[in-house]
């Protein structure tokens, strides 16, 4: 297993180093005249244009300039902000709390909702309740994340003033607060993914309760509620935690929109800002972090499957 | 795809994505332990659903012929007038500009960038499948290892830096997000194209001596584009939600054409005295989207990779 997880691992990292050097070359290429933005547009005098050039190295070839940029990314220095001189690494750092507890809550209620729903929907497949669910998340999968926010807002905030419109409270100054705060922007996230989640886990776990070992336990006269929970949900979470772990990239661009909306100080928003203000240095540093964490997650879910399923260590460890 | 349909998968095969969890609302009946099976045809709802798609196409293509109000015409005395106004049959917004007017317009930046796009990720990855599917060896590894880059990127990450760079023309749009669908498209072709080359016909055309970019083009691109149209048509959905999401954030199509997305926004800074500017192009997007979900989802379970891959 571990020979094969350090495989994986390798194959994550060639993968993972082509995508900084893709953000890199991108963000590179594209028409933007740093010095333009340092010096701003009225003192673009020769001598300090070379100046900045020399001191950004500019001049040098882009693989140098990566190589460089990817040392120091490497070692935490994503540079600095050609804007407001802030290190990119400390503007990270300050917000990423922000834009992980949004994720891990959005995934917490999606997972708490759609887990039950699922094995529910999927116990009585036909039933009224599965008709109701499965076109109810059929819908829900054709509203997007700022459709729903929109409609949070107005009802919970605007109409009923339950929670705040827009705006954070840290964790650290008020939790009750900060969880006020957090609540409608992962709800909005989390609603979509619901619906996918429900639908998933309902058509594996429709496929498990046909197997032999859901059989025997039934004629062993074991409650519902356990099998349905201890024999019957492990072997169908695979596919839900795959796409779970696929769901953080689609999350995490939603949190570009849902951080906007709800004017969160997340990494989501600080990309949002960057870009509109083509803060190179800042998209590049926020691009690869938000990357890494997405690589890094799916490797993970990888080690968990083997957790949950011993048959996968051997048979992987067979083949690799 | 969905993305949270808006934090949206821009890979509707992977396997998080909303459409690819396995049912249909049709397979969902037939999952009925009575056994009820509907084999007759498409229900109400898949020609409601086709109806409208048709309509919202009809008046995207033939905006600027309707008897529509100008969409950028502004009238500062009558905004914000509710739907059913005189003139105005949905109300006007923020400017006092037609919101039928710009409903249709902006039918058109929304359908116009989904068609595209995907006609363009599944021109290009089509082709890359099948030939990486075909050939295997080396040009296979190497697609797929270039594909997984472009997979390892957040998608609407991704989509938000290059736009902001390549620039809000409706053309760099619609290169970006097709560009960005290129793998989805690709994978699909690809797992299609491993099944059907182990054909018996293709074995039989490989020993009359065909070439192979005839036992491609003539036996295998006729098997594998079916599929690959299916996911195109569940793409399109995922596309307009993503057009709708770059323009509520203001890096679609630049102000002041009209978009879905950029309508909802601008109905957010009204949200406290009306919410008809929000609701009624919501509304519209979300049937769309919906429309577009329900046809596609009751095609691919005719034309179904999976069985095809079997």
């Amino acid at each position: 297993m571990s020979r094969v997880l350090a495989g994986k691992a390798v194959s994550l990292l060639t993968v993972l180093l082509a995508v900084s050097f893709l953000s890199f070359l991108m963000l590179n290429l594209l028409p933007a005249c740093l010095e333009c933005q340092i010096l701003g547009p009225d003192n673009l005098d020769a001598e300090a244009v070379a100046e900045v050039r020399a001191e950004l190295r500019l001049d040098d070839p882009i693989p140098v300039r990566y190589v460089a940029w990817l040392g120091d990314a490497l070692s935490g220095d994503l540079g600095q902000s050609y804007y407001t001189k802030q290190d990119v690494t400390d503007a990270v750092v300050e917000r990423l709390p922000v834009t992980v507890e949004l994720l891990v809550l959005s995934m917490v209620m999606s997972l708490a909702v759609s887990i039950p729903l699922g094995m529910v929907t999927a116990y009585r497949a036909g039933g009224i309740l599965d008709r109701v669910v499965t076109g109810a998340t059929f819908g829900m999968l054709a509203i997007p994340s700022f459709m729903m926010a929109l409609l949070l807002i107005y009802l919970l905030a605007v109409e009923w003033g339950w929670f705040p419109a827009t705006g954070w409270t840290r964790l650290t100054a008020d939790p009750g607060e900060n969880l006020r705060s957090a609540f409608m922007p992962a709800l909005s996230l989390a609603l979509v993914n619901v619906a996918v989640f429900t639908r998933l886990l309902r058509t594996d776990m429709m496929a498990t309760l046909q197997e032999d070992h859901v059989l025997l336990a039934r004629s062993k006269g074991l409650p519902t509620w356990r099998i349905l929970v201890r024999h019957a949900l492990r072997p169908s979470s695979f596919s839900l935690l795959t796409v779970a772990a696929l769901t953080v990239g689609n999350l995490l661009g939603g949190t570009v929109i849902i951080e906007q909306l709800f004017a969160l100080p997340g990494i989501g928003r600080l990309l949002f800002e960057s870009i509109y203000k083509r803060d190179l240095m800042m998209v590049q540093g926020v691009v690869l972090v938000m990357t890494t964490g997405f690589v890094v997650i799916n490797l993970l879910v990888d080690v968990l499957y083997a957790v949950l399923d011993p048959r996968l260590r051997t048979r992987r460890l067979a083949h690799g | 795809m969905a993305d949270t349909a808006a934090t949206v998968a821009l890979d509707p095969t992977a396997p998080g994505s909303p459409l690819d969890d396995g049912t249909t609302l049709a397979e969902g009946a037939a999952a009925d332990p009575a056994g009820r099976r509907r084999r007759r045809g498409q229900g109400i709802t898949f020609w409601l659903a086709t109806g409208w798609l048709g309509f919202v196409a009809f008046v995207a293509v033939t905006a600027s012929w309707l008897p529509l109000a100008d969409p950028n015409d502004q009238n500062l005395r009558n905004k914000l007038a509710p739907p059913g106004s005189s003139g105005h049959l949905l109300g006007t917004d923020g400017l006092g500009r037609d919101i039928l007017a710009r409903l249709a317009f902006g039918a058109r930046v929304s359908l116009l960038i989904a068609f595209a796009a995907v006609t363009i990720g599944m021109v290009v990855g089509g082709a890359l499948g099948l030939v990486a599917g075909y050939l295997r060896g080396w040009f296979d590894a190497a697609t797929t290892w270039v594909l997984n880059v472009v997979l390892a990127f957040p998608g609407l990450v991704l989509l938000l830096a290059l736009v902001a760079y390549v620039g809000q023309s409706l053309l760099a749009i619609t290169l970006v997000v097709g560009f960005l669908s290129v793998p989805t498209y690709a994978r699909v072709a690809r797992a299609t194209t491993l099944a059907v080359s182990q054909r018996e016909y293709v074995l039989a055309a490989r020993a009359l001596g065909a070439r192979n970019r005839r036992i491609i083009l003539g036996e295998i691109l006729p098997n594998v584009i079916l599929p690959v149209a299916a996911f195109g048509l569940v793409a399109l959905g995922v596309v307009v939600v993503l057009e709708g999401s770059l323009a509520f954030l203001g890096l679609s199509v630049k102000t002041p054409a009209p978009t879905w997305g950029s309508m909802i926004a601008e109905g957010r800074r009204h949200l406290d005295r009306t919410t008809h500017l929000s609701l009624v192009p919501s509304i519209v997007m979300f049937l769309t989207v919906l429309s577009i979900n329900f046809v596609g989802d009751a095609l691919r379970s005719r034309y179904d990779v999976r069985e095809s891959a079997l």
